[in-house]
């Protein structure tokens, strides 16, 4: 008889996997009630060093080419489908069908290759050339907004903790912006996998990073930090109005909960959200 | 060699102003129910008339008829809201004279600019947006993008009526309807414009207009009624709307302030790029969000750079804005005034040089000499906070990534300016600047096709373009 070796789950921050330095944990638990393991508890200054990695990280991934960030964000899709089974048994303990468990972890890798797909085509459809009514070249792209919080939606619906979180990260990451997400406490487990698939996926550290906390207690410190640019309250329940409020110190863009099913094909309102549109000017002339 | 000008005044007989204004609702004017007050040339602090102040029951009202007006005009097909939206224009063109009189008097302003830039500009706006409005299913919003329902804009003093068409324009062809609020220190063209709403025959309610001032707009802000704020004014303010809409269904655009730096570099073509620079932060007394309020030179150019600069500064006419060979009109109110007069002390108390274009300042009115500080580092508050006036902060860099790290120290980041020969560089930095509107070889250059807008701190949103429809549509882009 052999005992199985049992993993730390840990945090992501700047592409390390650190415990929370606050040496909190708390239980993730399955849809019984069971314990399935301690979960690192992100605390405020774990929020506050992933800013700083994401604000780091954040130049360099939005230079690398759009080709580039395309093939990143595939090869996520690659090394998921190689840990089909591993989170189908995560998502499946949280408690839905091995069926149902198999049909989000498929829809996530679909929704990962369909993401990294827009990572060279997003600035043509969201962009445009402008026909002023003077000698003037006149261009206007979307560029990233900088770093962006998200909180993702959480709790023991199946599409939840996987695809949920999926769904809300990739948008502002294939943007070229970088990404701060707080998983919740429902459903943390999958995260954590993600963060291992991300690792080994050629995401440059810092580009994601992946607190498994409390949204309610890490909530507040993002929508008030100062470097951050953005904010994602899919996850935020009854607190959304308060981070609202928070966000408009630095004017923050925001996007608002909202009923979403995501299971649906996206449209481009989330990518749209995480840019900014610049207009470039310069006179026509010999 | 100076040149000696006969005065060139336009007449301002075309304007015919009432002794008082009610406020426009439903289709037409009406009493306020609360006090008024008066608006007054900055020139000369001569009355122009009296205005009604705008209280919470008067929005209330506005908005009514605003809901009310938004069934039908939201079901009109596209192709006849089009029609009134190009009524307007025609009207505002064939009015342009009176208009631009009157803004001048109103806001102080040149009438070189009123006539040459604002005035075209709000005809043009009309006309573009009147296109879109039964091309909607081709804004990029998918086949069928809804309005927004009633919208509530605010609209500051330094382009009253130019801002007006911003907010209008697409609002009504998205198929909007719209409460909107004037500037306190210049309601008058946009009470003029309410008449050209009713000679366009605009249905009753499309367009309404209160005057009032800062809690005139907070009522509107606040009234469940609305779906939508439209803000262009002070970055304090639009935190405070962005607060007030939080946890509504509300949606906001907030075009707010902006410090932009304008960087020369030494190979530009120095004439022009002086040129470039008085442009960008003299055109309107300054009194512009995206003003090129921070001069960055490279260092192997600034003697130059500085000598041409004085030099064509003091060329520059300040006096009465309604005389044709004005650049420099008057500053718009006393309170703005002081806010500059202030700046520019600490500015010197900060160990900045001063230097002011020779000029004599009016004996009446709000007057401010075109400013240059030089000696400014970043720390220093005139390098920081927005003047809004005719002062210029002028800082050095030596190489491109200086420049870029300097231009983009700041929490805001509407507009910057770049000055070069070199296509690569111009493109590089134009990358590189967190603006929302980067001006290469040239600047303050404005189109109703060409979205505007800021990153950071100076708002979200665009205005101009398939984005400032966007802005009033339900609907996901692609």
């Amino acid at each position: 008889m052999r005992v199985d070796v049992r993993k730390t789950h840990k945090l992501y921050i700047g592409g390390a996997f650190p415990r929370s330095e606050s040496g909190r944990t708390f239980e993730a638990l399955d849809a019984k009630g069971r314990f399935l393991a301690n979960m690192a508890q992100a605390s405020r200054k774990d929020a506050r060093d992933a800013v700083r990695a994401a604000r780091s990280a954040q130049s360099g991934w939005a230079g690398r080419t759009p080709y580039n960030r395309g093939q990143v964000i595939y090869r996520i899709a690659e090394v998921m489908e190689d840990r089909r089974d591993q989170l189908i048994e995560q998502v499946r303990a949280v408690g839905s069908t091995p069926k149902q468990a198999a049909a989000t972890v498929d829809q996530t890798v679909d929704r990962i290759v369909w993401y990294s797909g827009w990572a060279d085509k997003y600035v043509q459809v969201l962009g445009n050339a402008n026909p002023v009514s003077s000698p003037y070249f006149n261009l206007s792209t979307p560029e990233p907004t900088g770093v962006v919080a998200v909180l993702a939606p959480s709790s023991l619906n199946m599409a939840d903790p996987l695809l949920g979180l999926v769904s809300t990260v990739l948008p502002a990451m294939v943007t070229g912006n970088t990404v701060v997400a707080v998983t919740g406490t429902a459903a943390p487990i999958p995260a954590v996998t993600l963060a291992e698939i991300m690792a080994t996926s050629d995401v440059p550290g810092g580009v994601v990073n992946l607190l498994t906390g409390d949204a309610a207690e890490l909530g507040p410190w993002l929508a008030s930090h100062l470097d951050v640019n953005g904010i994602d309250l899919a996850g935020a329940g009854d607190a959304a109005t308060d981070l609202e409020i928070a966000s408009a110190e630095n004017l923050k863009r925001v996007r608002r909960p909202a009923d979403e099913d995501w299971t649906t094909e996206p449209d481009l309102s989330r990518l749209a959200q995480w840019t900014e549109t610049k207009t470039v000017w310069h006179p026509i002339g010999v | 060699m100076t040149f000696e000008y006969s005065p060139a005044p336009e007449s301002r007989s075309i304007v015919d102003l009432k002794s008082s204004y009610g406020l426009f609702i439903g289709g037409e004017f009406v009493d306020g129910s609360g006090t008024s007050f008066k608006s007054i040339s900055p020139a000369t602090e001569e009355v122009l008339a009296e205005v009604a102040e705008g209280t919470a029951d008067d929005i209330d009202r506005a908005v009514k008829a605003a809901r009310k007006a938004f069934g039908s005009w939201s079901r009109l097909p596209g192709r006849e809201r089009a029609k009134y939206l190009y009524r307007i224009a025609r009207l505002m063109a064939e009015r342009s004279r009176e208009f631009a009189v009157l803004e001048t008097l109103d806001n102080g302003k040149p009438i070189k600019e009123t006539r040459d830039v604002d005035l075209p500009l709000v005809s043009q706006w009309f006309f573009y947006y009147a296109g879109w409005a039964d091309k909607l299913a081709y804004a990029g919003l998918g086949p069928d993008p809804r309005p927004l329902g009633v919208a509530g804009q605010i609209i500051p003093w330094n382009f009253p009526l130019m801002m007006l068409a911003w907010k209008i324009a697409p609002a009504l062809a998205a198929g909007n309807t719209v409460v909107l609020k004037p500037a306190e220190t210049t309601p008058l063209t946009a009470l003029l414009f309410a008449e050209v709403c009713q000679q366009a025959d605009l249905p009753a309610g499309v367009v309404n207009i209160v005057t009032g001032a800062g809690e005139t707009g907070q009522a509107l802000v606040e009234h469940p009624g609305i779906d939508k704020i439209a803000f262009t004014g002070s970055t304090a303010v639009g935190k405070a709307i962005a607060r007030t809409v939080a946890g509504t269904p509300k949606r906001a655009t907030l075009e707010l302030g902006g410090k932009a730096a304008n960087i020369v570099f030494d190979d530009a073509p120095l004439d022009q790029a002086v040129e470039g620079i008085v442009n960008g932060i003299f055109f309107n007394q300054g009194h512009v969000c995206c003003a090129g309020s921070r001069l960055l030179v490279q260092e192997s150019a600034y003697d130059e750079v500085l000598e041409k600069l004085k030099r064509r500064m003091s060329t520059l006419r300040l006096g009465d804005p309604l005389d044709k060979n004005t650049d420099i009109g008057a500053i718009n109110s006393a309170e703005q005034l002081a806010r500059i007069k202030a700046l520019a002390e600490i500015g010197d108390a900060e160990g900045a040089e001063r230097w002011s274009a020779p000029c004599e300042l009016p004996a009446n009115g709000f007057w401010f000499a075109p400013t240059i500080f030089t000696g400014v580092s970043q720390a220093h508050r005139i390098a920081r906070e927005e003047i809004f006036g005719p002062v210029l902060s002028v800082l050095t860099f030596r190489t491109p990534a200086e420049a870029i790290e300097k231009a983009n120290n700041t929490p805001y980041g509407l507009s910057a300016g770049v000055w070069t020969e070199k296509g690569s560089r111009i493109l590089a930095m134009a990358d590189r600047l967190r603006a929302g509107v980067v001006w290469a070889n040239t600047f303050n250059q404005f189109d109703p096709a060409s979205p505007f807008g800021g990153y950071k701190e100076s708002g979200y949103g665009r205005e101009g373009g398939r984005h400032g429809l966007a802005a009033y549509l339900e609907g996901a882009p692609a």
